[in-house]
């Protein structure tokens, strides 16, 4: 469990808010010329990463506006906090020692630490 | 290797139970192998026990990047059950449920397979006629499958809540009575002292990093512990699938997600039974221990923190208190969670690669407990032979681009 900082709304539980899965998939314009695997690859085939991910929450317990994340998925620190349509930040660094390593901590994105709170988001 | 039986017990008694031989050995790496597994869960030691007994094939290691059965295999819940709806599932699923009712035996190792029942609570009449669908189904694949009326439910688990007032009242539910559960770590235990026996390696503490592939097909593996040679190497890694994938150049069609589980005290037999109830989405047992042994559904989003978040915790108690209300002041001792590689239609993924030589067996996400026999077993055939059999031929990669999905939401979703 951890703490989002809705863009409008400031620091809320994860609870309140639905996941809407990896960021910044295009659906492809050119429709009628795809290939079957180019289908499969834009519907279904996930990055999946352990490490940095860029993610879309949407806010259905409060504002109910979407946004852009990007999250460790290996510790679940939240690192970054973006609006819809903005390019994903670059956050070098957030990949596990090696690729499948459990990191050093566990979960949780420091929500406890009020500076940290007011810290991520915007 | 040691047979256990009632007088190699009787044997080590009179030495206080400290003379046990280890029941599999820990080699160094070779530096090369006719084919290497990675992942050193049920499914991965089944893979290469099946590997050396069924096809020959025992110049194999296991490699496991912690501890064998540290992963899913000694987190889930361990319910064992075959009445999925489709063809080729319930194939699958049976194919493995046959395996567990023999597996004691075949292992000489004890997995305390116990065929106590699984029953599917249905709370309104148009879950009863989906769930009925299913008995049918299950009935035209030789599944044994039964339906119970409100009243039978209740007579065969009594502490059930059978007032029809409550939000979600029991109206009916299907039961499969050669369905129940196992000893999880003794399933990973028992398939590596019998796959070791068989001359296969089990090198634990082990991480492959990459792949080494030339022209199009694999030449080893690259490990923490060095380079291994291999022509064949399977990858059974669960939650971490797509980050090997990844390593190959190969995109899966997965997301991993936190699946959090909890047990209660220990207390007296109370239920004898498995009750799953996928409308209010929680499920319980009860261990030989005493423990009630308690499913969650999955946290929503992408992680490997193998935690999750508290408030799912809470609505699966409130789920499990309003079936049960008997179990409202019980006190849950220990919580936890593995990471689940889940696919889009709930169906396990058993496919060649376009890397020759790379196989996975990976998208079992919250349900690959009950399959671990059958899975090593049609692996193993898929590795051996570089062809899938009849059983795991639906399940390959290309069914994300025919379309031929093998769609088990209502089969798998709670009820793991
Ligand atoms: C809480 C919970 C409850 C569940 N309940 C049920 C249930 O009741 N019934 C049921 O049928 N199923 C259930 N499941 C699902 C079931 O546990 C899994 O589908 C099944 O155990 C998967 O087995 P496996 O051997 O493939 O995976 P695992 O046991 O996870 O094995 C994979 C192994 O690969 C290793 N690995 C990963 N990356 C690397 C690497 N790079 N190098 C080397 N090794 C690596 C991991 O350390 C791990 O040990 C549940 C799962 C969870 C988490
Ligand atoms: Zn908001």
């Amino acid at each position: 469990m951890f703490v989002i900082s809705c863009p409008w709304c400031g620091p809320r539980e994860q609870r309140e808010f639905s996941y809407g899965g990896e960021a910044h998939i295009v659906r492809p314009r050119n429709a009628d010329e795809l290939t079957d695997e180019a289908w499969a690859d834009y519907l279904f085939m996930r990055k999946n990463p352990k490490g940095l991910h860029y993610e879309r929450w949407v806010h259905s317990h409060g504002c109910r506006r979407w946004f852009n994340v990007a999250r460790n998925t290996a510790t679940d620190e939240i690192l970054a906090v973006y609006r819809m349509g903005e390019a994903p930040p670059d956050l070098p660094g957030q990949q596990p020692p090696t690729p499948c390593g459990e990191p050093a901590i566990g979960s949780g994105n420091k929500a406890i630490d009020a500076d940290g709170l007011t810290g991520t988001g915007r | 290797m040691t047979k256990y039986s009632i007088l190699s017990l009787a044997r080590n008694a009179f030495s206080y139970h400290e003379n046990w031989p280890e029941a599999w050995r820990s080699p160094e790496p070779k530096p090369a192998y006719e084919a290497v597994i990675v992942g050193g869960g049920g499914h991965g030691l089944a893979t290469a026990y099946y590997l050396a007994k069924e096809h020959g094939i025992t110049n194999v290691a296991v490699l496991e990047k912690g501890w064998i059965g540290g992963g899913n295999t000694g987190r889930n819940t361990t319910i064992v059950r075959s009445n999925y709806l489709f063809d080729a599932s319930a194939h699958l699923y049976e194919h493995a449920l046959k395996l567990w009712e023999g597996l004691s035996q075949e292992l000489n190792y004890n997995v305390m397979f116990s065929q106590r029942g699984v029953m599917n609570l249905a709370h309104d009449q148009h879950e009863a006629r989906e769930l009925k669908r299913r008995v049918h189904a299950n009935r035209l694949n030789g599944i044994d499958a039964e339906w119970l009326t409100r009243e039978q439910v209740l007579e065969f688990c009594p502490i059930l809540n059978g007032d029809p007032t409550i939000r979600y009242p029991v109206v009916g539910a299907t039961l499969q009575r050669r369905g129940g559960t196992a000893r999880h770590d003794a399933v990973a235990w028992g398939y590596a002292r019998a796959a070791d026996e068989r001359g296969v390696d089990i090198i634990q503490n082990c991480e492959v990093t990459g792949f080494r592939i030339t022209n199009g097909a694999v030449e080893g593996v690259e490990t923490t512990r060095g380079f291994i040679r291999t022509g064949k190497v399977g990858v059974v890694a669960a939650g971490h699938s797509s980050v090997l994938a990844a390593m190959a150049g190969i995109r899966l069609p997965l997301e991993s997600h936190p699946l959090q589980a909890l047990v209660s005290e220990p207390v007296k037999p109370v239920i004898d039974t498995v009750v799953m109830s996928n409308a209010v989405h929680a499920y319980v047992s009860q261990s030989d221990k005493g423990e009630l042994v308690i499913g969650a559904g999955i946290d929503p989003y992408v992680s490997y923190t193998q935690r999750g978040g508290f408030s799912v915790i809470e609505e699966t108690i409130s789920a499990i208190v309003e079936m049960f209300p008997i179990f409202s002041r019980m006190r849950m001792m220990r919580q936890w969670g593995g990471i689940v590689d889940t696919a889009p239609d709930a169906s396990a993924i058993i496919s060649k690669t376009p890397v020759k030589g790379l196989y996975f067996n990976c998208g079992w996400g919250t349900g690959g407990f009950k399959a671990t026999p059958g899975s090593g077993h049609v692996f193993a055939h898929l590795v051996a032979r570089d062809e899938p059999n009849a059983l795991a031929a639906p399940f390959s990669l290309e069914r994300f681009s025919s379309g031929a999905l093998v769609a088990e939401h209502g089969a798998a979703a709670v009820a793991h």
